[in-house]
């Protein structure tokens, strides 16, 4: 099982250089709802008997950031009418990048952990962090505000990387809460998308700097 | 125990009060009806409560789970909860019906939801803060509390004024909450918990007791609105919709005067100083508080520093009963503290009452400068008279409320006169002369505004003919002017709460010793409120007889012998108060702008004068101009952009990793 789920994480760590790498947003969301999908299956390979609480997670999880907030995501696109990012902070190249660099600092980084030793074998630690610092690599450069989302979002899905360490632990109740949660949250941000857009008819949040006192 | 789950449904209550009009249009007037409805629930829920708990049993606590993980939910109720909690379920209650008819929600489409929802937060919060019985419940409320008044201060925050305000009001109250911290940080490391029951204070150094009790004046104090920390005070009454600032200078300041209380409860009084502390502050900002008022032209500036005053006169009383604590002297307690406690219910009523009134003024003549008022008796009688009744009760002339408690308090200064032993001079001097000489500054300063604003001619036309208001702004009123009366003529229905309240400070020893109706023979006040009300009667009726013998005559007043005088040569506001602000000019610091005339025909020119808030307009404010110009350089940190944020937060994550982690810390 272990060999399946480090290949997954792999796959994961790929998607998020391939986020940090290109400009075309539709592409961003997709590369996301993708890893999104994937996080949704881990749950089911880290139980070692499928129980109630692992399948309702995970499919909780491919429903929402595999599907619902994707469609939402490009529903607001089609919206505002964007279609690519077009002045990150530093450039595409130079993310993509410092988001392999943050990838193996991760793996050095998490060797260096005083982690319980059932935790030391997959991959689960340093991809989560690396996700995380992808997450982060995305809201700081990028200037669009869906694509500060999509940085959100993968965040998230660091941080849900994370709890694959607890999955037998955590109650579901908190696992559906922090979807809830998202899910909420992307809902009011797009909806903020659509006010930014017709505000300041732009999407940049530089923007933004105006409203300060 | 009964009583205790009442009062904290009726917290509840009035906690949820506005919620459901936030659901509600924007163009329904049933969701503020909704609001009303519930706050007044909640107060009669309260209020009955209040009733069982002191009828049943004196003392009641409840502790309720907590998943937090200091402190505790634990609530309780005492005779000085009690004292506090008539106010709070009093007064938000007839509050928010007189909003019904001053800000009513379809004609404020924009902020009138909002209002609702933090005014029942505010009335809800107090009522928390008055029986939490835990130092971290009491300062999560007390936050509740102050930042419910923030939003209700900048109600209408399109204007920069009102804006300004409530930013200045924001950081005062924050100030106070950090001294706040300090305190109960500090009173957990002595005590060994949160709780704000009594603790052995036997091991307290003097060191420590200072520092606590300055911490609490100074905390508590802010909230209060003691001198010099009363800065944001006047600023956020004024600008406040008028029920809110009833309110807050009602009620909300009282929960300053409350922590006080509670927290000195808590402490040892064995220092001298604390009580003489309290006494000089009280009557500093007794005197200048309404020597500021008196400089005022705006009328809810004028009453807001009059709440001032009104907080020196029960500092001073707070003061005297810390001396009794220190020298075990029953009186000293039983009439500085039971005045203070008294005068706590009477500003309540009267200063709601005032203000409440000037909202009926500003929505008759769509100002709030008296300058430009007068003549109003005339179109609104019943505004008037009732303005004029709460004007006698704040002034402290009898028969009414305002009378009572200033004479304790009066009683307990002279008594110390008697004492000798023990009592340092400027006790006695300061207080009993600072006492008389607020009073009689007040009465000056309700003369000016009620002459100002109701008598007279109108010094400009108004567009509409102002009338009095419609009812549901008025029955509020009368009920508080009904107080006014009530507690004026028999004080005694208030007075033995009071005294449980006040027995709180007394050694057990102390306790069989003389009650306060030996001490201030109130039955004397009763009688006495009677005759001079019989009398006056007779009086006025004579007098309108032979009024109506001669024919009347329609002639303007205040014509000051001029053959052709208009509205506008009478006396103004500013004219009428000139005097006493020349005569603390030292305090005040008016800015006149007049012209110099030096050539025998002078060009046209303008001549204005104000009276700013010494203390915020020439100490506080230029120096956080100055600190703000200095830090410029800061600035750089805030660049409003989110993604540089979201830097600093990575930047910190990291950080942290590697502090925890990698042993760097250790």
């Amino acid at each position: 099982m272990h060999s399946l789920l480090n290949a997954l994480l792999v796959v994961v760590l790929a998607l998020n250089l391939f986020a940090l790498g290109t400009s075309r947003i539709i592409t961003v969301i997709k590369v996301v709802s993708l890893q999104g999908l994937l996080l949704g299956v881990m749950p089911l390979l880290i139980e070692e008997h499928l129980a109630l609480a692992a399948v309702s997670a995970s499919a909780a999880a491919i429903l929402l950031k595999g599907l619902v907030i994707p469609t939402m995501l490009l529903r607001a696109m089609r919206d505002v009418q964007i279609k690519r990012e077009m002045e990150p902070l530093i450039g595409f190249l130079p993310s993509m990048l410092l988001g392999a660099l943050a990838t193996g600092f991760a793996l050095l980084f998490a060797t260096a952990l005083p982690l319980a030793s059932e935790h030391t074998t997959p991959l689960l630690v340093p991809a989560a962090l690396a996700t995380i610092f992808a997450g982060f690599i995305l809201l700081t450069t990028r200037a669009k505000a869906i694509t500060q989302i999509m940085g959100y979002l993968v965040l998230e899905n660091g941080i849900y990387i994370f709890g694959m360490l607890l999955v037998g632990a955590m109650p579901l109740v908190v696992e559906l809460g922090a979807l809830l949660d998202l899910f909420v949250a992307i809902f009011v941000i797009c909806i903020m998308v659509n006010h930014i857009n017709q505000t300041f008819s732009s999407l940049d949040t530089r923007r933004l700097a105006a409203l300060k006192e | 125990m009964n009583g205790l789950w009442m009062i904290l449904s009726a917290a509840g209550l009035m906690m949820a009060s506005g919620f459901p009009a936030g659901f509600g249009s924007r163009q329904s007037a049933a969701a503020q009806r909704l609001a009303a409805v519930l706050m007044v629930l909640g107060s009669l829920t309260g209020l009955s409560g209040l009733a069982v708990a002191l009828f049943s049993s004196g003392l009641c606590a409840i502790s309720l789970p907590w998943h937090l993980p200091w402190g505790s939910f634990s609530v309780g109720l005492d005779a000085l909860s009690a004292v506090f909690l008539i106010p709070v379920f009093i007064v938000p209650a007839l509050g928010s019906v007189y909003g019904l008819g001053y800000w009513r929600q379809t004609e404020h489409l924009d902020n009138g939801r909002g209002l609702s929802l933090f005014y029942g937060l505010l009335a809800g919060a107090m009522v928390m803060v008055v029986i939490a019985r835990d130092s971290v419940l009491l300062l999560i409320f007390w936050e509740i509390m102050a930042l419910s008044a923030f939003f209700l201060a900048a109600t209408e925050n399109e204007k920069p004024e009102v804006r300004l305000a409530g930013w200045i009001y924001l950081v005062a109250t924050h100030t106070g909450t950090i001294c706040l911290l300090a305190l109960f940080a500090l009173l957990r490391q002595v005590s060994g918990s949160f709780t704000l029951y009594a603790f052995d204070a036997g091991s307290l150094t003097a060191g420590i007791a200072a520092t606590l009790f300055i911490l609490t004046v100074i905390g508590f104090g802010f909230k209060a609105g003691i001198m010099p920390l009363h800065v944001w005070l006047p600023g956020a009454h004024a600008n406040a919709p008028s029920h809110v600032s009833a309110v807050m200078s009602g009620v909300m300041l009282k929960m300053g005067v409350y922590g006080i209380l509670r927290m000195l409860t808590l402490l040892p009084a064995t220092e001298m100083w604390n009580g003489e502390l309290l006494l000089g502050l009280g009557a500093v900002t007794g005197i200048l508080g309404i020597a500021f008022a008196i400089g005022q032209s705006d009328i809810k500036r004028l009453l807001a520093y009059s709440s001032i005053e009104n907080i020196g006169i029960i500092t001073m009383g707070i003061g005297l009963a810390m001396m009794g604590r220190v020298l075990h002297r029953v009186d000293f307690i039983l009439l500085g503290l039971g005045g203070a406690l008294l005068h706590v219910w009477n500003h309540s009523l009267f200063k709601s009452l005032l203000f409440l009134n000037s909202g009926a003024i500003m929505h008759a003549v769509h100002t709030r400068d008296m300058n430009r008022m007068g003549g109003l008796a005339k179109f609104m009688p019943r505004t008037a008279g009732l303005f004029l009744l709460g004007a006698v009760a704040i002034c402290g002339l009898p028969p009414l409320n305002g009378f009572v408690s200033e004479w304790l308090i009066y009683l307990g200064l002279f008594q110390s006169v008697n004492a000798g032993n023990g009592m340092p001079w400027p006790a006695i001097g300061i207080g009993a002369v600072a006492l008389a000489l607020i009073g009689a500054l007040a009465l000056a300063c309700f003369v000016k505004i009620y002459s100002t604003v109701f008598l007279g001619q109108p010094r400009f036309a108004s567009h509409a003919s102002p009338h009095d208001p419609q009812p549901f702004m008025h029955y509020p009123m009368f009920l508080l002017a009904a107080g006014c009366v009530v507690l004026g003529i028999l004080p005694q229905v208030g007075l033995p709460l009071i005294q449980q309240a006040a027995a709180q400070w007394m050694d057990p020893a102390m306790q069989e010793n003389p009650l306060p109706v030996s001490l201030a023979p109130v039955q004397w006040i009763s009688g006495a409120a009677l005759v001079l009300i019989v009398v006056s009667g007779i009086a006025v009726t004579i007098i309108r007889k032979n009024i109506r013998r001669q024919p009347a005559v329609s002639i303007g007043t205040w014509s000051c012998g001029y053959a052709q005088p208009t509205p506008r040569m009478q006396y103004t506001a500013t004219s009428f108060g000139e005097m006493l602000v020349k005569r603390f000019s030292w305090a005040l610091r008016p800015r006149t702008r007049q012209p110099v005339i030096t050539e025998p025909f002078p060009s046209k020119s303008g001549f204005s004068t104000t009276v700013p808030d010494t203390v915020l307009d020439r100490i506080v404010l230029p120096f956080v101009r100055y600190a703000g110009h200095r830090m410029m350089k800061l600035r750089l940190l805030q660049q409003g952009r989110i993604s540089i944020y979201l830097l600093y937060i990575l930047i910190i994550l990291l950080f942290l990793l590697c502090w925890e982690s990698l042993g760097i810390g250790r």
